[in-house]
């Protein structure tokens, strides 16, 4: 190749030592150990990378970083296909696989580059305009349309390769340091001298910024990172960038593993890291902005900076006839080192008349085109000339040139600043907005903060460390100030933005937003820079445009004829570069995307032959056999109405409740009365939320005068305690109660069934089981198979039942001498599903019923409410609305026609109006009790309508069943087997 | 309830001067003159003394009011204020789903009205938001919620609403990145709403507005409203940044932030501040075509036309006016995300923000006179005032109008709370933070 | 993210707590009537700017906590017992 970029020398992070073999579109190619994919692309003079969101125009490499706009490409792995990797931070490994993006059939030659001609026909915002008729094409034509040529990568994932990637770290420091310049290295130095906790974080893989790129610091830089290496205090986190600053000294930040630590550990491929200090220091630097100009996008135009980094970090010329158009002296860094490594350079093109960097240039030899700009880029696949146009005449001069290097100046960083609250104002030195950081979140240092040059960041970083160890109480004395190399002396910089002429010429070049687009937007009215945004899609793509964000406002400030700094700039949002779900997510996934409670007897419960059922966080039996079905089901809640079954109720919240006004306390908590409950006595309970609903149900036991135990459903176990606790402490403050939270102390199982008082006799010691000594709602202290525990004669089933209540870690001795007891009377465990057809057959309630909008009186518990003293939830049951007549009422449903099924969520009606739903099953089972299906139901005025026929109607089934109203209390109504 | 405020007739003004009917051979026409022929597409009206009606706030209500109260009831003598930009609130903040699948009656029929008015809205207004009624697919995860989820679905289709019942072989071929055996919450089915979907949210805001301004309604920037004049217990009009304006009805819609200007007026809402998340990954080529809300942890998620896939969380759970996310509910929505969908692991994030929402004390909006006469509520919306703007706009502008409710936004008063009329689709109660 | 200073445990991430909802609010006498109630269970002040709240450190002490937090800020401004009264900034800005 004759012109084009190549690898001319040794760069500071490449090995030529090393070669690695990579793949780009198909292309085998090699490069080097330490390479990206985009210095390895330009090594081997591959400009054109990729083809752009809308116009599908040919695009190259712009930056050397994570600024990158347009060189993105998909990444073939073991699993999957990743879309829209950046090359330009894509460290190199051997056998990788690439592939560009949003082309077709092949990179250079692509059908879609026809939007390119039809481009004046699709400005910004054309699909606001059209499309509309008729009606049912969006979604079949034109939708599908539009989003197929939208997006650039293409996402592909290989099923049952998802190992978690990513871990989560916590960090806990004095002082996060953001960015590891000079004015980053400075600050952490003197932070880490003074003996506080530092971390510093850098996104690149080394540390140093800009340093980097100049020799003559070097040496600080080697010095100043090693003597940090050897502070105990301070620790530095390379390839990690701060995703956000989320207040109260909290910053999330993404580490990615280099190659060779993913391997080390089995693959991680990130770290997020969540970052607790007292303070921050953002030395983040500034970013190097685009000019606007027609062909600003051809391959071959990128950032002065990035040609400068290719060449000192991976020994690799942009160009062999670069042209560099700048408007400041530190832009000409490029310029000087390309220069002095032999390249032949085309000119310099500086709207600026003179300067000190110009001067040098012509010293060396350099054509200096002074009051000059850029206007035209000739080329399409690649630059071939520019046209330089004066600023004072109307002479254009054509020059050529494989390559241009343009910098309109640099923009501070100020991303995290403005997540901090900062506000900015605009500082005419460098033509862009600064941070004014509140002193109590951290400082700002370095570029970031407006400062020109290493050795004034340097200088800014250490004046920050002085301030900040005094700030935190550990000032820092006798401190020499550091040696460092002197910056050249500087000409500022000219603000230049746009350069009028005819092409199109970018403003954000992922998402090709042009000149012209920010004027359209203006002229229909969307001349707010958030509205311009919005409009023209300005900023929006995955590089948040932080080459161009600025150089957007501009444009848009000078068509409104108003300061750049009365425009502003969109509010930046997290995170400052995009990450992949599965670093944010860690190891919390899939197995593991929430903890998993087990019952102490889930072993046992597993060897049985159970399926689980996971709610909230509990697995659960559901029932003892693999096939689904009712027959499994009902042969479990046979045993328990014909003989006895055992069943796991552990999950149940239970508070320990003690104290001299523990009785009291639970007066007030709960709807009707304890402190008449006596003691070894149980008592169904209702508690209200304040506005008067039920909130949940339990039975409590009195064990003493001061003790009770309170349950809790399993699904509000944690509400209930915080409930009980909020209102000790706050409304209910000075009661002398205690609550523990005895929930995972006890094991608890109900032995339900005609037999159960001859199993339960067999392993309850020094308690008398007979009606008369233990009747229902009876509670004792007892032994238990041997173990000290307690016994309630309690029922949810509506059988004869106890609860035996045992230490967790004793759960197996007593479930197993259950079992034994009851093998004799065909003891069968059961499970959930069993114990709802039980209840349902009895009208208890659960969840389904009690579900947040139903009351005491809509449940038919109103009996319940006590008439006396205070109670939460008692003053707003008064309300109209919650005595109206045609509230949901609790009702029995049956189907008329026995062999019908009745299904959950069946809505009830009158045939007369088949719209106006009354109501709903809430939940239905097949009876064991009773012939055919059973159900209980919210209906509107439901109790009044008991003995009415009704249709129930699933319409997503296709279903209508006439089912006859009944009471809710279906089976054993007078409640006698639970008291025999 | 304050008696409905007293309305004298007055004459519609002249139609103002229209940005034009856009459509496929002018967007031809205007290319080949170089894009010059366009014009603002709503005007940037300078406040008069007194109007009709203020609208306070130029958000999705606040605009759709307007522009309902101009087109359907006739009274284009309208002031919309709003104290920024239009349409950076909620409306320009949101995840842009719409669909109707709610639980209450009353509430199926208003979303489902709003459903109605979505799908002729581009026609209407002669701005394409890209209504795309994809589907919207819920996930369950036991059987506790199917039978949620199927009780949902056959009170919408009794109300002629469609709803239906996916298998989990259906689901497989729908959407085959959603791996139905995650090792947590297994997915056991979906309910799909075929007519639910996704609109462009910015250009809801722009459309209504464009044509609000051309039916003649003066649309206010940057001008915010300092103080709501009283006389007695009559609201009279408004102070604002650009002087006082005198009005017959004040209408606040200004979601997020209801609490602070019923303040003004001395009025306390059963409303807290809290802030949702969303998030939007980078673009890539079409992955999913149906929205999916997941059963068993705080997210839903729909891919936009432009490629990127937008998620939303659930809010923070603390009253707060700040219009960021937090790092928690990140890591929660993104455990959420790669659980389900293992292949999104690799897609990348590139933002997150917040909106902040009225959270009503029963999760349901408010539209509703208030004691005050000539001043009315269209707020309270929690995550569903998106999906709600052309309903919640239609009848705001007929309570403006008529002094009455809107038949089907009748259960969204205000004096619901005291009376014990709540609307409370997941009964968790007066606690906003669970809603 | 909150970090709130909890004067049993020290300072903690908000993920450590139940928020509770405001604090200024105290429940009625039990005879105050309906609308006292309805007022008490239904109205927020909702400022933007210092809010008094409660916040249960679940994941700690379990102790409830009266904080005063800047609703837009952030900033925690003071934190105490639940009887003790809370100091809360003239100034509503952060």
């Amino acid at each position: 190749m004759s012109a084009g970029p190549s690898r001319i020398a040794q760069g500071l992070l490449t090995d030529a030592t090393r070669p690695v073999g990579f793949h780009f579109d198909g292309r085998a190619l090699r490069g080097q150990a330490g390479d990206t994919l985009a210095s390895a692309l330009l090594a081997n003079g591959q400009r054109l990378v990729g083809r752009s969101f809308k116009y599908h125009r040919p695009r190259g490499i712009v930056t050397a970083g994570p600024e990158e706009p347009c060189a993105l490409v998909d990444v073939m792995g073991t699993a999957g296909r990743e879309p829209n990797r950046l090359a330009t931070t894509l460290a190199l490994r051997e056998g990788l696989v690439a592939v560009s993006q949003n082309r077709w059939p092949s990179l250079r030659w692509d059908l879609l580059a026809a939007n390119d001609l039809l481009g004046r026909f699709l400005p910004a915002g054309f699909y606001y305009k059209t499309f509309m008729a008729p009606g049912w094409a969006w979604e079949r034509i034109y939708e599908p349309l539009i989003r197929r040529a939208a997006g650039l990568g293409r996402l592909e994932s290989v099923v049952g390769q998802h190992a978690a990637s990513a871990e989560t770290l916590h960090e806990h420091a004095d002082v996060l340091v953001v960015g590891a310049g000079t004015a980053g290295l400075a600050a952490a130095h003197g932070l880490g001298r003074s003996g506080l906790r530092v971390l510093l974080t850098e996104q690149d893989v080394v540390l140093g910024g800009g340093s980097l790129l100049d020799p003559r610091w070097s040496a600080w830089r080697e010095r100043v990172v090693a003597s940090l290496a050897g502070m105990p205090t301070v620790r530095c986190l390379p390839r990690t960038t701060v995703l956000g600053a989320y207040g109260h000294g909290v910053f999330g930040a993404v580490e990615t593993l280099s190659p060779a630590e993913s391997a080390l550990f089995g693959g991680l491929t990130e770290r997020l890291r969540v970052i607790r200090v007292k303070r921050v220091v953002l030395a983040t630097g500034a970013i190097e902005r685009l000019i606007a100009f027609a062909g600003n996008d051809i391959p071959g135009v990128m950032l002065a900076g990035a040609a400068l980094a290719y060449l000192r970090r991976y020994g690799v010329a942009v160009g062999r006839r670069p042209a560099f158009f700048v408007n400041s002296d530190a832009a000409y860094e490029a310029l000087f080192a390309l220069a002095a490594a032999g390249v032949e350079v085309a000119g310099v093109i500086d709207p600026r008349p003179a300067s000190h960097a110009a001067e040098r240039a012509r010293a060396l030899g350099i054509e200096v085109h002074a009051a000059a700009v850029v206007s035209a880029v000739a080329g399409r696949h690649a630059v071939r000339a520019v046209s330089v146009s004066a600023l004072d005449s109307r002479k254009v001069r054509e020059l050529s040139a494989d390559c241009l290097a343009v910098s309109g100046g640099f923009t501070p960083a100020t991303t995290l600043a403005s997540q901090l609250g900062a506000r900015l104002h605009w500082q005419n030195t460098i033509a862009g907005f600064v941070a004014d950081l509140a002193p109590a979140a951290g400082r700002v240092a370095g570029a970031a903060c407006g400062s020109v040059g290493l050795e004034a960041a340097a200088r800014d970083g250490e004046r920050t460390a002085q301030a900040l160890a005094g700030e935190l109480g550990r000032p820092l004395r006798d401190t020499p100030a550091m040696d460092l190399p002197a910056d050249p002396e500087a000409t500022a910089l000219s603000a230049l933005w746009e350069i009028p002429g005819n092409g199109k010429a970018f403003v954000d070049l992922q998402n090709d937003v042009t000149t012209a687009d920010v004027r359209l937007s203006l002229r229909e009215g969307y001349e707010h820079v958030e509205h311009m945004k919005r409009f023209t899609t300005h900023g929006m793509a995955s590089d948040q445009g932080r080459i161009g964000g600025l150089l957007g406002s501009a444009v848009l400030a000078s068509a409104r004829g108003v300061p750049l700094a009365e425009v502003g700039q969109t509010k930046p949002r997290p995170f400052t570069q995009p990450v992949p779900f599965a670093a944010l997510a860690g190891a919390e996934v899939r197995e593991h995307y929430k903890p998993k409670r087990r019952l102490a007897l889930h072993d046992w419960h597993e060897r049985a032959g159970a399926t689980f059922v996971a709610l909230g966080l509990w697995l659960r039996p559901l029932v003892y056999s693999r096939p689904s079905g009712w027959e499994p089901v009902l042969a479990e809640a046979r045993a328990v109405r014909r003989a006895v079954g055992i069943t796991d109720v552990s999950t149940l919240g239970k508070i320990d409740v003690q104290g001299a006004d523990a009785a009291r306390f639970l007066d007030f908590i709960y709807a009707n009365t304890f402190s008449t409950l006596p003691v070894g006595r149980a008592r169904y309970g209702i508690m209200l939320r304040e506005d008067g609903m039920l909130f949940d149900d339990g039975t409590t036991s009195r064990l003493s005068a001061g003790h009770f135990v309170v349950t809790t459903t399993t699904a509000n176990a944690a509400a209930v305690l915080e409930h009980l606790e909020f209102h000790l402490q706050s409304s209910c403050a000075g009661l002398d109660v205690l609550l523990t939270d005895v929930g995972d102390e006890w094991a608890q199982f109900a032995v339900a069934g005609p037999r159960s008082r001859e199993v339960v006799s067999a392993v309850v010691a020094g308690v008398d089981l007979s009606n008369e000594a233990f009747p229902f709602m009876a509670a004792a202290a007892a032994r238990i198979a041997g173990v000290p525990g307690r016994l309630f004669r309690i029922s949810f089933s509506g059988e004869l039942a106890y609860e035996l209540a045992v230490p967790a870690r004793q759960a197996q001795t007593v479930w197993s001498a259950v079992l034994a007891a009851g093998a004799p009377f065909g003891i069968t465990p059961y499970g959930l599903d069993a114990l709802n057809t039980l209840r349902i057959e009895k009208g208890h309630i659960t969840g389904a019923e009690l579900n947040g909008n139903t009351s005491a009186a809509d449940l038919g518990l109103e009996r319940m409410l006590k008439k006396q003293g205070d109670f939460i939830g008692r003053a707003l049951l008064e309300r109209p609305g919650m005595r109206a007549g045609d509230r949901l009422q609790l009702v029995g449903v049956r189907p008329c026609d026995r062999s019908q099924p009745l299904a959950n969520g069946t809505q009830l009606i009158e045939r007369a109006a088949p719209a106006a739903s009354l109501g709903y099953v809430t939940s239905a089972t097949p009876s064991v009790e009773l012939e055919g299906w059973v159900g209980l139901a919210l209906l509107a005025g439901g109790r009044a309508r008991i003995g009415a026929r009704l249709l129930g109607v699933a319409p997503v089934r296709g279903a209508t069943t006439e089912v006859e109203v009944v009471s809710p209390h279906m089976l054993d109504p007078e409640s006698t087997r639970v008291r025999t | 309830m304050s008696a409905p405020p007293d309305f004298k007739q007055q004459p519609a003004r002249a139609r103002r001067a229209s940005s034009g009917r856009y459509s496929f051979w002018r967007l031809v026409r205007e290319g080949l003159k170089g894009q010059r022929g366009w014009s603002r597409a709503w005007a940037k009206a300078v406040p008069r003394p007194a109007y009709r009606v203020v609208i306070v706030g130029g958000g999705g209500h606040g605009l759709a009011t307007a522009y309902y109260l101009a087109t359907e009831y006739g009274i284009t003598d309208v002031a919309v204020l709003e104290r920024g930009p239009i349409g950076l609130g909620n409306v320009g903040r949101n995840t842009t789903i719409i669909r109707s699948n709610y639980f209450l009656p009353d509430n199926i029929r208003f979303y489902e009205y709003s459903l109605k008015l979505w799908e002729g809205l581009e026609r209407r207004l002669n701005f394409n938001a890209m209504v795309s009624q994809r589907g919207t697919l819920n996930l369950f995860h036991s059987e506790a919620q199917r039978d949620l989820f199927t009780r949902r679905a056959n009170q919408m289709r009794l109300l002629g609403v469609d709803n239906e019942p996916l298998s989990r072989q259906q689901l497989k071929e729908r959407v085959p990145l959603v791996d139905l055996d995650n090792g947590r919450y297994p997915v056991l089915g979906g309910f799909l709403q075929p007519r639910g979907g996704t609109v462009r949210h910015d250009a809801v805001a722009w459309g209504y507005a464009r044509g609000a301004s051309e039916a003649g309604v003066d649309i206010v920037e940057l001008c915010e409203v300092t103080g709501i004049r009283r006389d007695g217990a009559r609201v009279t009009g408004v102070e604002t940044s650009r002087g006082p304006i005198a009005a017959e009805t004040v209408c606040l819609a200004v979601a997020g932030h209801s609490s602070q200007l019923a303040a003004m007026a001395g009025l306390t809402l059963p409303i807290e501040s809290h802030v949702l998340q969303a998030f939007v990954t980078e673009a890539i080529k079409p992955l999913l075509d149906v929205v999916i809300t997941y059963g068993a942890g705080h997210f839903y998620v729909s891919q936009s036309d432009k490629g990127g896939l937008v998620f939303g969380g659930a809010i923070d759970g603390y009253n707060t006016y700040g219009q960021r996310g937090t790092l928690p509910m990140t890591e929660e929505v993104a455990s959420a995300a790669v659980t389900l969908l293992p292949g999104l692991a690799r897609l990348k994030v590139l933002r997150q923000w917040g909106g902040v929402m009225d959270m009503t004390m029963d999760g349901s909006p408010i539209i509703s006179a208030t004691p005050l006469s000539g001043l009315v509520i269209n707020g309270g919306w929690c995550y569903g005032g998106f999906k709600a703007i052309p309903a919640g706009g239609m009848t705001t502008a007929h309570l403006v109008a008529r002094g009455t409710p809107h038949p089907l936004a009748r259960h969204l008063d205000l004096a619901r709370f005291a009376d014990g009329r709540t609307r409370d689709e997941r009964g968790v109660g007066p606690f906003p933070y669970l809603h | 993210m909150l970090r709130i200073p909890c004067p049993y445990c020290g300072e903690r991430d908000e993920t450590e707590f139940r928020y509770r909802g405001d604090a200024s609010r105290a429940r009625p006498p039990a005879d105050a009537g309906l609308a006292a109630f309805a007022a008490y269970v239904y109205e927020r002040a909702n400022p933007r700017g210092w809010h008094v709240e409660w916040w249960l450190h679940v994941a700690g002490c379990r102790r409830l906590l009266k904080v005063v937090r800047h609703t837009e800020s952030h900033q925690i401004h003071w934190v105490g017992a639940p009887q003790e009264p809370p100091s809360v900034p003239a100034d509503a800005s952060p």
